[in-house]
């Protein structure tokens, strides 16, 4: 049983010069209590997706095709009020700017009551017990003090965990990380996907964790999702895409990692760049960039095939063992 | 195959200007096009009042007393050759607005003139020679900021008022005008040159210059003044609309022209005086030209303040 | 914090003796006191006793510290206008003017805010086209015209308000107000809504601008992904932030209001102390420009020093010294 499915997913954009679309036929699904990583470049469509399923895509976007299920039932069309509800109280969210992700002139236990009492109903003295226990959760030291303290008074690992206490304190079964760590030091980073990690274990809440950096996945997810250029190129559990990736452009990702021990005078890349939403080639996007490239690449688009657990969209892969 | 193209000549100058982004933007932009239009109108018509003008309404010899205070002359009671009517001493309304929008634009674009002058000066000093000199100007900038312009520009004239002999004060008015407008609008200017010429002085073709013993100054303005032209030109457009208003204010206020030689602001000060009596049109016509003036000059400046953007392009 | 306020005092005081030295020099050097002092036919002995006695022949820095002293005071000795003593017709005209700003600073604030917060969150609406479009006419009328098209329409056309004057005032210990007379009151209307419209359209458009920008912010984002009503984000989470810039730039904008209230003082007869600095400005009455100038100086002073000290207490940011950051 599937917490969330995503059935052939297309966002547009109309423009000036004719309509875009940002992701196209995006198919993904995420089970309860799941981590499923969304990875790829800048501009793949990875943070679209994530704003297209907590339905947050600003206008004149829109979602052109394809159908959205929560537990069953369909939120992509749900009126802008039904889906406020669900927005903090099902599906949660986290994003990227810990420094701007939080409202400067309020203070960090306004802004957590304020989520708990809208979504949970519950008086405004059990709302701050709740409030102080999440900021004990995440980490902050000393909760029953800073609750009352300003955003800037936080360094930005703090202030991460607070962001992330936010996401989560209305209870949600979903959220969606997107770029979660990419603005915090090295150091910090590290700590904050541990936090992650253990609190989705801990809540048994589902995590759509979005990232370029495929370090992060290793460590974090479960399943992995691989886009490119507005489309899934491959899924699977992070063992089998990271250790036998089918889709050359997974493969040339994994190719690129640096390994310790290994001196490669030139750092293996991928030639070429992504299209950009506008100028992408008939056929498979990745054509162009591909050292496996037949004749029919240049032609057909290749469809995300495979069953479940393990599927990929390249010509080259047809065959994948159940 | 013979090559049947023409020989490269480098497009001229104003073949540049046409295709440029700004004239593209000017073309698509219809407040552009009629506020430029209208201050067009305006300018020609004050450029030319002289000789549009049905009569010098100065000339005391070419007015008749029993003409005075007739309406307009599609009213029942006015008189074709007053096209808009008379005011309490005869004079043609219709002239006097003409004579009237020349004295507001000369003393609007002198008085912006004077403000750029003093302006950009200082700002090329302050930011050419920092330290306490860059320390003082800014400092005076700030605390002119501070004050409401208008409220310089009536300390400035009473001042200057008080210095002058009484007979003099209508003669000098209009100098004493444009110096008061000019020395209150003049920060926008420095402000934007300096912050120019501190860019430009830390480059190293100044170095260089002052190292071989020549002053960094004047190649530093060959390089400062095209950058500094856009912004500056902005500014200029803005603050025509301020002086007008300005100086029409003062004029309205009794220390700006004079009876004798009125500008929109005092035609509209005169007419205030008879608003009562029904004399309606002499407070009118003069107000709807200086609106249409002003609000046309701000318009044209809105649209060339975005147009110059280098954010919105 | 409390450095930053000495700071602050430091630099006004600096400022008003700047103002001081102005006003001084006005005195000292335009028009000759003496002579509207003594008679046409006066020897020079008598003119040098009269110099004498009035200090005029003292080094310039002592007559300098002499009139910062008695400015601190406020005596600025007689208006040659009048011979009444200045501070005596400012005292009596202050009361007007001080109305006057109130009224208009409040309606401005009163309805500028509302209407910036409706112009930015309907953007498109046919209302927020009509008010721009009218924020854009009203900056550019003169606000002399304005009071003469409200004179004409609701004075003489419709006959509904008083076009001079203050009405009956009521004279509260040394405050004399119009606040408590109906007549007062109607009189105050027409003057205070043309005062007040520059500002109007001001606060409109900044409050419109603020608030567009804090809504694009990324926490307003979040707020919406935590799923937070409408009403909770607009007028929360967003006015707060929206207001903050808003209401610094009222308060340094209040001086403005103060110089209009010349023009609107001249246009209505208002008996305020505008008005009195025109009759001034116009006769050359150096006492009264020079302790007008004074005054409206000091209260400019006041006001930015509030301002700030004002936006310390409202944002966050700037109350604490420093963030404490911890690990």
């Amino acid at each position: 049983m599937t917490l969330l499915t995503v059935e052939n997913l297309t966002v547009a954009f109309p423009g000036r010069h004719g309509t875009v679309n940002a992701i196209e036929d995006v198919s993904l699904s995420i089970s309860p209590g799941e981590i499923l990583g969304m990875v790829g470049e800048s501009g793949a469509g990875k943070s679209m997706t994530g704003a297209a399923i907590i339905g947050l895509i600003e206008p004149p976007g829109r979602i052109a095709a394809g159908e959205i299920r929560l537990e069953g039932q369909r939120i992509d069309t749900l009126r802008p009020d039904e889906m406020r509800r669900i927005r903090g109280r099902r599906i949660g969210a986290i994003f990227q700017d810990p420094l701007t992700s939080l409202n400067p002139v309020l203070t960090v236990g306004e802004q957590l009551i304020e989520t708990i009492q809208t979504h949970l109903k519950l008086p405004k003295d059990e709302a701050r017990a709740r409030a102080i226990d999440w900021l004990r959760r995440v980490g902050i030291p000393a909760p029953e003090a800073r609750i009352d303290t300003y955003p800037h008074q936080y360094s930005g690992g703090m202030r991460q965990r607070v962001v992330i206490a936010l996401a989560l304190c209305a209870e949600p079964c979903l959220v969606i990380a997107d770029e979660p760590t990419t603005a915090l030091d090295v150091s910090v980073q590290a700590q904050i996907i541990a936090l992650l990690r253990k609190l989705a274990r801990e809540t048994g809440v589902a995590v759509i964790l979005v990232t370029h950096d495929m370090g992060v996945i290793a460590e974090t997810a479960d399943r992995v999702a691989v886009m490119y250029a507005g489309r899934i190129v491959e899924v699977g559990s992070v063992t089998e895409v990271l250790t036998a990736p089918r889709h050359p452009y997974t493969r040339g990702l994994m190719a690129s990692i640096p390994r310790i021990g290994a001196r490669p005078d030139v750092l293996p890349q991928i030639e070429g760049a992504m299209p950009r939403p506008h100028a992408r080639p008939a056929g498979c996007a990745f054509a162009p960039r591909c050292p496996a490239r037949i004749d029919i690449c240049s032609q057909t688009r290749p469809d995300l095939t495979g069953h479940a657990t393990r599927s990929v969209a390249c010509h080259l892969s047809k065959e994948v063992p159940a | 195959m013979t090559d049947t193209t023409q020989p490269n000549t480098t497009p001229s100058a104003l073949a540049r200007l046409w295709n440029s982004d700004l004239a593209w933007n000017f073309r698509r932009s219809w407040t552009a096009r009629i506020s430029s239009l209208l201050i067009l109108i305006l300018f020609a018509a004050a450029l030319f009042a002289p000789l549009l003008a049905t009569q010098n309404p100065y000339d005391i010899s070419q007015l008749f007393l029993l003409d005075s205070e007739l309406p307009p002359a599609w009213i029942e009671g006015g008189d074709p050759r007053y096209l808009l009517g008379t005011d309490e001493q005869a004079r043609d309304l219709y002239s006097s607005i003409l004579y009237g929008l020349r004295l507001s634009l000369i003393v609007g674009f002198a008085s912006v003139a004077l403000a750029a002058v003093v302006g950009i000066s200082l700002g090329l000093i302050g930011g050419f020679l920092g330290g306490m000199v860059d320390g003082a100007i800014m400092r005076v900038a700030d605390i002119l900021l501070s004050f409401p312009a208008i409220l310089v520009a009536l300390l400035v004239n009473g001042i200057a008022r008080g210095v002058l002999p009484p007979e003099r004060h209508a003669d000098a008015a209009i100098w004493v005008l444009i110096l008061a407008i000019g020395l209150t609008n003049w920060v926008q200017y420095a402000r934007t040159v300096r912050g120019s010429t501190m860019v430009e002085r830390q480059k190293e073709y100044v170095q260089a210059a002052r190292i071989n013993g020549v002053s960094g100054m004047g190649i530093m303005m060959h390089h400062i003044l095209p950058n500094v032209l856009g912004p500056v030109l902005v500014i200029a457009t803005i603050n025509l609309g301020m002086a007008v208003l300005t100086e029409a204010s003062l004029s309205f206020l009794g220390v700006g022209m004079p009876a004798t030689q009125p500008s929109l602001g005092t035609l509209i000060r005169i007419g205030n005086e008879y608003l009562f009596s029904g004399i309606w049109w002499v407070v009118i016509f003069p107000s709807v030209v200086l609106v249409a003036l002003v609000l046309a000059v701000n318009l044209l400046g809105d649209w060339l303040r975005d147009a110059l953007n280098p954010k919105l392009r | 914090m409390l450095g930053f306020l000495i700071r602050r005092i430091i630099q006004s005081v600096f400022v008003m003796l700047a103002v001081a030295l102005i006003a001084f020099m006005m005195f000292r050097f335009m028009g000759d006191p003496v002579n509207s002092m003594v008679a046409e036919t006066a020897t020079t002995e008598e003119r040098d006793a009269v110099r004498e006695r009035l200090g005029l022949d003292q080094p310039l820095y002592v007559q300098y510290g002499r009139f910062v002293a008695r400015a601190a005071t406020g005596d600025f000795g007689l208006s040659w206008r009048n011979a009444r003593p200045v501070s005596t017709l400012l005292a009596e005209r202050f009361p007007a003017t001080a109305e006057l700003v109130l009224v208009a600073a409040g309606l401005s604030l009163v309805l500028g805010i509302p209407l910036g917060i409706l112009t930015a969150l309907r953007p498109h609406s046919v209302s927020t086209q009509a008010l721009q479009l009218m924020s854009l006419v009203g900056i550019s009328l003169p606000t002399f015209v304005t009071g003469i098209l409200l004179i004409l329409i609701f004075s003489v056309w419709l006959g509904w308000l008083p076009s001079f004057g203050r009405g009956t005032v009521v004279d509260v210990g040394w405050w004399s107000t119009g606040f408590l007379t109906l007549s007062g009151l109607k009189a105050l209307i027409l003057p205070s809504v043309m005062l007040c419209l520059f500002q109007l359209t001001l606060i409109m458009r900044l409050v419109r601008s603020e608030m567009m920008e804090v809504l694009r912010t990324d926490y307003i984002k979040f707020a919406k992904a935590r799923g937070l009503t409408n009403r909770s984000i607009h007028f929360h989470h967003a006015l707060k932030n929206t207001l903050i810039p808003v209401i610094t730039i009222f308060g340094l904008q209040l001086g403005g209001l103060i110089a209009f209230a010349i023009i609107t003082e001249t246009v209505f007869q208002w008996p305020g102390m505008g008005a009195l600095f025109i009759q001034a400005v116009s006769f050359g009455d150096v006492p009264v420009m020079a302790a007008y100038l004074v005054l409206v100086s000091l209260i400019f002073v006041i006001i930015n020093t509030t301002v700030d000290l004002l936006y310390a207490v409202l944002d966050p940011r700037l109350r604490v010294e420093g963030a404490r950051a911890a690990h």
